[in-house]
């Protein structure tokens, strides 16, 4: 099972979702920004937390053009699988690639602690060892994470089982407290907590495992 | 020419910037701020017979994120 975690100027936990993914068996390549192709045979894309491009203009925006992201695109537009954390989840929104974009912390304060997910969606590739309505217990580290939708979308993606995970307490204003949604075919998932920053015991917690698990799982079947 | 590029939170999107901004007045003394938005001004160095149309094209692919932001473009 191959991924690819890209890396940006700028981004800070590129190292920790290679380990996860490796710790979920996994072989990792590391891809920089301004590689204009990925890996051949591909099975999933981390794109990574961190301050790309020192978070200039707007988070996430100028990653997203990027030479590599041109691939990406191409990759998610083929079906295949990515997780974006944090960073990585403000680039996926960014690119287009998921719907909504996040907007400063609604208290204007960089939030740095673990929060509680209720996990909304097991049906993705993402979630399936989790329970529906399972709380769990994951950090998150942004200044921009107030996700935003417009009503129109945000009944589009209730709809089509897109929100994946919600805060238990919403911690920075997000919409309907979303901290992390997919894509359409479910194979997509962008969101704000570090699942990488909860795979340890070392982490203090390991409610992230699951999450990398699930993949590995649904990627084997694939 | 130059060009400037007024980007701002659409309407309806909370700005807490502005939000805080206008809390600050307040406590300042300044009553009757009813609401303060706060956006940014790109100014941009062109080549002679550029066109608002090519300026319009970057607002749509980086300047601004039209999913939260609205934008005006000025000819300078």
């Amino acid at each position: 099972m191959k991924a690819a975690v890209i890396v940006f100027p700028g981004s800070n936990c590129d190292r920790d979702l290679a380990v996860a993914f490796e710790q979920a068996g996994m072989d990792v390549t590391m891809v920089w920004h301004k590689d204009t192709a990925l890996p051949e045979g591909l099975d999933i894309v981390g794109v990574p937390g961190g301050f790309s491009f020192g978070d200039y203009l707007r988070c996430g925006a100028i990653a997203a053009n990027s030479p590599i992201c041109k691939s990406l695109i191409a990759h998610t537009e083929r079906g295949g699988y990515a997780l974006g954390v944090c960073n990585g989840f403000q680039i996926l929104t960014e690119t287009g690639i998921l719907p909504g974009a996040l907007r400063r912390n609604a208290n204007l304060k960089y939030i740095c602690r673990t929060v509680g997910l209720k996990v909304e969606a097991t049906n993705t590739a993402f979630t399936s060892q989790y329970d529906a309505g399972q709380v769990i217990n994951v950090p998150i580290a942004h200044h921009d994470g107030n996700y935003f939708v417009s009503d129109e979308k945000l009944a589009q993606l209730r709809d089509e089982g897109r929100i994946a995970f919600t805060y238990t307490d919403n911690p920075n204003g997000s919409v309907a407290d979303i901290a992390g949604v997919v894509s359409k075919n479910q194979r997509v998932l962008g969101m704000m907590p570090h699942p990488e920053r909860a795979a340890d015991e070392g982490h203090g917690g390991t409610d992230g495992v699951a999450m990398f698990r699930s993949l590995v799982d649904q990627l084997a079947t694939a | 020419m130059k060009a400037r590029v007024y980007v701002m939170l659409k309407n309806g999107v909370l700005d807490p910037q502005g939000e805080a901004v206008r809390h600050a007045l307040g406590s300042l003394g300044f009553d009757g701020v009813e609401g303060v938005r706060q956006g940014k001004i790109i100014e941009l160095d062109l080549a002679e017979g550029s066109t608002e149309d090519t300026v319009t094209e970057m607002c749509e692919k980086l300047l601004a994120n039209t999913v939260i932001e609205s934008y005006r473009v000025e000819l300078l």
